[in-house]
């Protein structure tokens, strides 16, 4: 049975900083051991079939590396959009959602991304120092956000704006 | 064939313009074309990013963490390398062979990878230009224009890629880093649960497989002219069969046919790939070319993956699949079908075939009980071979006394189609760009000829906002004259470089 808050992080833990997301996850899932309610998910990247993942959700945060994010970490409200992927098999956050609308014939989910800034991302290399320093500032916002009630937090994030920063919290 | 535009003769007076990275490509390609003052084209050249440093990241660790580890190479295909590596690390540990309980448990994991990911290319990334056209609005060129247009076929799309991670999951053990592979068998059945699970979805799955294959074909009854000539260029084949000839994605003997079809060499045992195979090195590239020893580089290259294989086999060992491949084959009307774009069509008959061996697999006693593990004289080496969802995949290791691995060798499915996606790239670029103005469509053309092989450049690295694409005009001297960029949202902007 699905759980009414989903986690997902994404990333390769063996290439440097794109270990963020997965690290943050297992983080969260350790301290989280006790809070119903929360599903924890990660995987290598995100893709098509994980729009599945959404379906029942009350909400959803997304957790992953960035290059483009302000250190420590951004916060982002996701919004379906139907932007083109470049680059890779895989899907962004919002071209996920707008899967979802295609295959669910709704709206997802309200949606959160934390993007956690990342800079160093080599095979077999470790996070950098300055990423675990990141990871560190961003499992604690991920910490409030998973212990705060739903309804404040729909204030936190005005869902028009998918592009707009939200205070880091730093 | 086009290996004239590989280098041409006075590069120095020539214009340049570079596609970096190639889109919707796993990892990072670069295509670089030189034009002349009248837009000729003189030379084109797909480059890839080196595999090595995952050689030497492999180096070193204790032979029985390298079937996890290895799946941290690829995203996209973790569970080839899982199995390729297992296969390869069975000769180490003795298990010759694995008990019937391992191999059929692999066989079901290995056939839904193959299944999915064979899935996700051709909903996700190759409908999109083959739907809307090579040319047709950018914006809309993508999974989320396919979803908009045919949410219908996206749905199947996102479903299939379910299921075949869900035989994965039961599989492997987890949904990503599976462990359910190890040298010498598998380290647990599938439960009955799960069994049933599955079995529920398969006819629907089965369904939807003949469907996709159904509008391969009619993508190509559509355009024939198109599907048969853009990008063709002659090649050998080579894959994995059967010992009776069969179609064989997990364990076989290696195969190859010239470009008439006539079989090159047959039954060779892939411990013995190094006296079939060489890599060739050119100074322009970092990814090698591999050929035929017996023909030499100029005439040894050869395609691997779906179209190799279905070409390959002397038949499908499933009644659908089969009845698909001969349909495919009367397209080529007694000739092999050498087109890039009918990897399409072929990559969806392989779904079917991956279907129908999922349900034989699930109806059989021995994935829920059974030895799970063997094992004999200890060997300082292995060579794994394994048909990837892209080709033909090499793992090959020695190990010391100590445990750890002491040497490394992979050849990958992309680098064995180097030397046909750089020809395919240069019949496209002759036919379609040469001598005219170049806009976002035309080098599209260079890009769906790439995605036709579905390349995966082994890089899961993805973070956010790491994927622009950029196209310089560059004249003689290096001086870039015009730019036009892609950014990550897919805004296009062109102009003076400031």
């Amino acid at each position: 049975m699905k759980t009414g808050v989903l986690v997902f992080g994404w990333g390769n833990a063996s290439r440097g900083d794109d270990a963020l997301g997965p690290l943050c996850v297992e983080r969260l899932r350790e301290a989280c051991a006790d809070l119903p309610g929360v599903e924890f998910l990660d995987d290598y990247q995100l893709q098509v079939e994980h729009a599945l993942d959404l379906v029942g959700r009350e909400r959803i945060l997304f957790i992953d590396a960035s290059l483009g994010a302000p250190a420590p970490f951004e916060v982002v409200p996701v919004t379906a959009a139907a932007r083109p992927e470049i680059g890779t098999h895989a899907l962004s956050p919002s071209a996920l959602l707008q899967v979802y609308r295609a295959v669910q014939g709704e709206d997802a989910p309200p949606s959160t991304l934390l993007a956690i800034r990342g800079q160093a991302f080599e095979l077999g290399a470790a996070p950098s120092a300055a990423a675990l320093r990141h990871l560190d500032a961003a499992v604690a916002w991920a910490l409030n956000w998973l212990a705060a009630p739903a309804a404040s937090r729909r204030r936190e994030l005005p869902p028009t704006s998918s592009a707009e920063t939200l205070p880091t919290g730093a | 064939m086009n290996r004239s535009l590989e280098t041409a003769a006075h590069p120095q007076g020539l214009k340049r313009v570079a596609i970096e990275p190639v889109s919707r490509v796993e990892g990072h390609g670069k295509v670089t074309i030189l034009l002349d003052e009248q837009h000729r084209v003189q030379q084109v050249r797909l480059h890839i990013v080196e595999f090595r440093g995952f050689e030497k990241f492999i180096e070193g660790r204790p032979y029985w963490e390298v079937p996890v580890m290895v799946q941290r190479l690829c995203g996209i295909c973790p569970v080839s390398h899982h199995l390729a590596a297992s296969k390869a690390l069975d000769h180490v540990v003795g298990a010759l062979p694995v008990t019937p309980s391992a191999d059929k448990i692999r066989r079901l994991m290995h056939y839904g990878q193959v299944m999915q990911s064979n899935a996700l290319h051709f909903f996700h990334l190759a409908s999109p230009d083959l739907l809307f056209g090579f040319d047709s609005e950018v914006n809309r060129r993508n999974i989320v224009g396919v979803a908009e247009a045919h949410p219908d076929i996206a749905r199947k799309g996102v479903m299939l890629r379910k299921f075949g991670q869900e035989v994965i999951r039961v599989t492997a053990g987890k949904r990503v880093h599976g462990t359910g592979s190890v040298p010498g068998g598998v380290n647990k059945h599938v439960s009955a649960a799960d069994r049933e699970m599955l079995q529920r979805d398969v006819a629907q799955m089965t369904a939807w497989a003949r469907d996709a294959v159904d509008i391969a074909k009619q993508l190509h009854a559509q355009n024939p002219a198109l599907y048969d000539s853009f990008g063709t260029c002659r090649s050998n084949m080579l894959s994995l069969v059967r010992a009776d000839g069969a179609l064989e994605l997990y364990d076989g003997v290696i195969r190859a046919r010239d470009a008439a079809g006539a079989i090159l060499f047959d039954g060779a045992s892939d411990q013995g790939y190094l006296d079939l195979i060489e890599e060739e090195v050119k100074p322009w590239s970092y990814m090698k070319f591999p050929f035929l020893k017996s023909l030499g580089p100029a005439a040894g290259w050869y395609r691997v993956g779906p179209l190799a294989r279905l070409q390959n086999c002397d038949f499908v060992p499933s009644p659908l699949a089969e009845s698909e491949r001969r349909e495919f084959l009367d397209w080529g009307h007694g000739e092999p079908i050498h087109a890039p774009l009918a990897y399409h069509w072929a990559r969806m008959i392989e779904v079917l075939h991956c279907m129908e061996v999922i349900a034989e697999l699930l109806d059989d006693p021995d994935i829920l009980a059974g030895e799970r593990m063997a094992g004999g004289a200890r060997r300082r080496g292995g060579i794994g071979v394994i048909e990837a969802p892209r080709g033909t995949l090499i793992h090959h290791y020695e190990v010391g006394d100590d445990d750890l691995v002491t040497m490394c060798n992979l050849i990958v499915s992309t680098t064995h189609n180097n030397q046909a996606m750089n020809e395919a790239v240069r019949s496209v670029a002759r036919e379609y760009l040469d001598g005219q103005e170049l806009t976002e469509g035309l080098l599209n053309h260079i890009e769906v000829a790439i995605r036709a092989y579905d390349p995966c450049l082994s890089c899961a690295t993805h973070a956010l906002g790491q994927m622009p694409l950029e196209v310089s005009l560059i004249d003689a001297r290096g001086e870039t004259l015009d730019r036009v960029r892609r950014s990550s949202q897919g805004e296009l902007q062109r102009g003076a470089v400031g």
